[in-house]
Parts: structure tokens; sequence; C-alpha cells
């Protein structure tokens, strides 16, 4: 009983990088797993991909300004992410194109023009490092950071709820009874949105990396679609699988001396591996046929 | 409470209306008819804003909250995880917008909207889980709750039963009694004459327009036909409105 003790609780109250790492993690999974609800339901899984590409030339444009500054590098990335998903919008507003394409083409142009900075500034372990992350190097700024953010995007969603549900589930609508008011114009919610999406994922670029920070925001989304047809509910479930996996990874990769970042999401990736397995839209329930009612 | 004037709309130069005028009265009941591709939809549209008019204007006398509007059933996710009693609340949008608080009074109707479309009992299902039919009445309960002056609806009695669409009629014909207008896409032609009293018959022109014995006439529906069927993908520019802006210009000016 002991030894389960130290291997689970020992490492947190051994050390205060570990406590760091945990919040940090926790923070982060209760507000961008419910982001990557949101996308799923927009059919825009991929987005959150794209956009931590987008945010590549702002953080190395602030990184050879500032140097390896936390809050530089975190708004050079979000000013990156946000006139990407500006431009692409305004794209896909006045052209035939969709969303999904003209934001295609917006990130790629974004990647490399931030590849081709970071490597004339830079050498490739900077690269590495802003691509993966490093949650065990989390100091109190970088905390603050991410609590700051995590708090911001919570409050917002739920102020905003409705009307981001409403634009996700029925634009057509929206645009048909908008009214005079700002906040019944649909490119604005679209906008809003995001917005929260390119915050969480600078949040979680120090933490776990730009790519992985998408991992902790779609998988437990994606996972949690198939336990609930309720939105709240998937919204809750999300959040728990991304703490659940956000605090197992940080275990597993003190013991097994793994990267943080990888570690949590492929616990995440654990987590969806069962969901396919047990939840009730998964493959055991379509297997052992349940009695049906009779109205 | 609608007027056409001489509207236009254009997808690449290809007109989908073209020099289209007429005027919906207050608390009439208009069925627009016409072949597939004759621009019904585009007129709906049009009138409620999502689409510019390439040349000439729709003005509509009523605040655009007041406007409500049943699109295509193809165009919303059904997968969405949302249940039926708070898709029907979102038809107190415009009046309560994104932050304010839904009442009691606002719930009461949304039971009696359900009711009223007969989905009892369905309130917490969730959307995906009902036939397209079923969802049509859901999108119906909607539309009672957003308490319109003018309602649109784009081929509403697809994919339903007679029985259902019987209920809806009445209930359309109740909203006309009301003082309500309703403009409303339509294809069953023995369902509009028996009612709906104006009609709107297009095929990109003008057909007619006005009392639906004196515009379903075989005549309208053979020229309907031919105009539709025609298609030039290299059709000259078209000039009608040359010639007529000094015109427009001396109206505005004595009005």
């Amino acid at each position: 009983m002991m030894d389960l003790w130290d291997v689970i609780v020992g490492p947190f109250t051994e050390f205060a990088f570990m406590r760091r790492a945990l919040v940090a993690t926790l923070a982060l999974a209760v507000s961008a797993a419910p982001m990557g609800v949101f996308l799923t339901l927009r059919r825009m899984s991929l987005l959150g991909d794209a956009l931590s590409h987008a945010v590549l030339p702002g953080v190395a444009v602030a990184f050879m300004l500032f140097g390896l500054s936390l809050p530089a590098m975190a708004l050079g990335g979000v000013v990156a992410g946000l006139v990407v998903a500006a431009v692409a919008g305004v794209v896909s507003r006045a052209t035939p194109l969709k969303e999904d394409a003209s934001l295609a083409a917006m990130y790629l142009v974004a990647l490399a023009v931030g590849v081709m900075l970071i490597s004339r500034q830079g050498s490739q372990l900077d690269l590495l490092h802003i691509l993966f992350g490093s949650a065990l190097g989390v100091d109190a700024k970088g905390l603050l950071l991410v609590a700051g953010v995590a708090s911001v995007s919570v409050i917002a969603l739920a102020a905003l709820y409705r009307g981001l549900v409403l634009e996700a589930f029925d634009p057509v609508f929206l645009a048909a009874t908008a009214g005079r008011s700002w906040l019944r114009r649909g490119w604005i919610w679209q906008q809003i949105f995001l917005m929260l999406v390119v915050v969480n994922l600078v949040a979680g670029f120090q933490t776990l990396g730009t790519l992985m920070a998408v991992g902790l925001m779609m998988l437990p989304a994606v996972s949690a679609r198939l336990w609930h047809d309720n939105l709240s509910a998937q919204l809750v479930n999300a959040s728990l699988q991304a703490a659940m996996a956000g605090t197992a990874g940080l275990l597993l990769s003190y013991h097994l001396d793994t990267p943080s970042g990888p570690t949590i999401i492929g616990c995440a990736g654990v987590l969806y591996a069962v969901s396919l397995l047990i939840s009730p839209s998964g493959w055991l329930p379509q297997v052992l046929k349940r009695p049906h009612r009779v109205g | 409470m609608v007027t056409v004037d001489n509207l236009t709309v254009s997808y690449r130069q290809h007109p989908a209306l073209h020099h289209i005028s007429g005027q919906f009265a207050t608390g009439s009941l208009t069925a627009v008819i016409g072949p597939n591709g004759s621009g019904k939809s585009t007129l709906l549209k049009s009138i409620v804003g999502l689409l510019k008019p390439s040349s000439g204007r729709v003005q509509v006398n009523t605040p655009h909250e007041r406007i409500a509007y049943l699109p295509q059933m193809t165009e919303i996710d059904r997968s969405f995880p949302m249940q039926v009693s708070d898709c029907v609340l979102l038809g107190c949008w415009s009046a309560v917008g994104a932050l304010g608080g839904v009442s009691a009074k606002m719930l009461a109707r949304a039971e009696a909207a359900i009711h009223t479309v007969g989905l009892a009992g369905f309130e917490h299902r969730a959307v995906g889980s009902l036939s397209s039919g079923q969802f049509q009445r859901v999108l119906f309960a909607r539309l009672l709750m957003q308490d319109a002056d003018l309602i649109l609806l784009d081929e509403p009695f697809n994919a339903m039963d007679s029985r259902t669409t019987a209920a809806l009629l009445a209930l359309i014909k109740q909203w006309q009694a009301q003082g309500r207008t309703v403009i409303a896409v339509l294809h069953d032609d023995e369902q509009v004459k028996e009612h709906f009293g104006q009609t709107v018959m297009l095929a990109r022109e003008l057909v007619d327009w006005g009392e639906t014995a004196q515009v379903l006439t075989v005549s309208n529906l053979q020229r309907a036909r031919a105009l539709a069927e025609a298609w030039d993908d290299n059709a000259e520019i078209c000039r009608t409105d040359e010639g007529q802006t000094d015109k427009d210009h001396t109206n505005e000016v004595s009005a």
C-alpha cells in the first residue's frame, strides 16, 4: 500500500516542479478539452492542428526580438494565430472557398514563414523546444500564464455558451435572425471561438509544446463524444479524461523518464482506445446485443 | 409587408432570379412555386437577407428580429448533441440574445409549442434520434417560439406524413388568421390550390404573381417549364437596367 502511495503521490509531494506541472496540466485540461468538443461539433477537428502550426511565426519573431521570454513568445503566438484565423475567416466569407480550405492555405504559409525565421536565428534545439515543450520546466511565471488563460477561457466559454452552441448548430438560423446587436452576428461568434482556441493552444505550448497541446485539446474531446449524446455531459467528460491523462502522463514520464508532453498525449490515446471499446457508441455494446424495450 | 423591386440575384453572372417585381401584402398567405432551379429558395434567402441582390432591392416592412425563416432541411447537422426542448428554446434568441435569461413564461411557451406540433414526451430526446419528419416538426415548434410577423418556409412539408402535413397546414392558416404574413416554397400544386390564396410562379423570370386560381393555369405551367429548361452558358449580358438609372433617380428625388 505504501509503495503505491510512493509511486502515485510521492513525486508530487517531493518535487515542486512536479506539483507545478500537475497544476498546469490540470488547468489546461479544464479549459482546452471543451474547446476540442466544440471543434469536433463544427467538424473542424483538424483546425487545432492547423492553428498550432500557425502560431509558429509569432513565437519565432518574439524569440528573435526578446530571447527566451515566455510572455513575449506567448503574446507573439496569440497574435500570429489570431491573424491567421481572421484572414482565413475573411477569405472564406468573401469567396466561395470553405473555411477549411482558406485556413489550410493560411496556416501552411504561416508555418513555412515560422520555420524560415527560426532556422535563420536559432538552432534546431529551440525549434524542438517550441514544438514539444516540457511540462517539467514550468516555472511560477509560466504557471501563472497557464492558470490565467485557463480561467479566462472557462469563464468566457460559460458566458458565451449559448451563442457558441447556436453558431455551431445552426449558423443559417443565426444569420437569418441576426438583429442589430453585434453579439448576434455569426462571424463574431466564429472569431470569438477561434480566439479562445488560439489562446488555449498558446497556453499549452510551454507545458506540452504547440503540437502536443492539440492532443490534450482533441483526443479527450473525440472520445467524450462516444460516451454521451448530450453536450454538457460531453464537455465534462472531455475535461475529466484530459485531467486523468495529464496526471497519469506526468507520473509515467517521471517514472519511465520519457518526455512529458508525448507521454500525456499517449495516456489520452489509451483512454480513447478504451472509449472505443467500452463506451455506449463503442465496440463492446454492439457486440453484446442488449435486449430492446417495447417502445 | 415585403416589396420586391426589380430584383436580380446572380451566381457567377448567371441570374437565379431575373428582374422580379411584386408585393407580399401584410397578412397574406403566398405559395412560391416553379420547376427545380427556378429561384424559389433564392427569393426567400434574398428576403431574409442571406443573399445580396446584384441589382434591384427587397424592402421588408418589419424589423429583422420579427422575421422567421425555415430553410430546407439538408442545411442542418442533426448529429449535433442537442435536445428537443433546447432546440425549440433557441426560438427566443432574437428576444433574449446571447446573455439574457430565459423566463419561466418562455419555458412554458416552448412546452406548449412542442405540444402543438405533436411531440409531447420528446422534450429530452436528442435531435439526432428523431426521424426527418419529426425533426421538421421541432423546427416548426421553434418557429412558433419566434413569434414572427413574417414567416418564410422553404419546402416545409418534405419528408412529412400526410397527417402531420395537415396539422401543420392548419397551423399556417392559424398564423394567417393572427395577421402574420406567410410565404412558403411548395411543390404540390393541389396543396397550393386548396390552401394558399396567393401564388408566385418563378422560372428564374417571374412567370406570374397573383390570385392562385389565375396563376396556376396550364399555359403558365408550360411557360415556366420552357423558361427553366433554357440555359445558355454564354448568354449575353442583360441590358434591361440600362437607361433606367435616370428614371430611378428622379423617382427618389420626388419621393
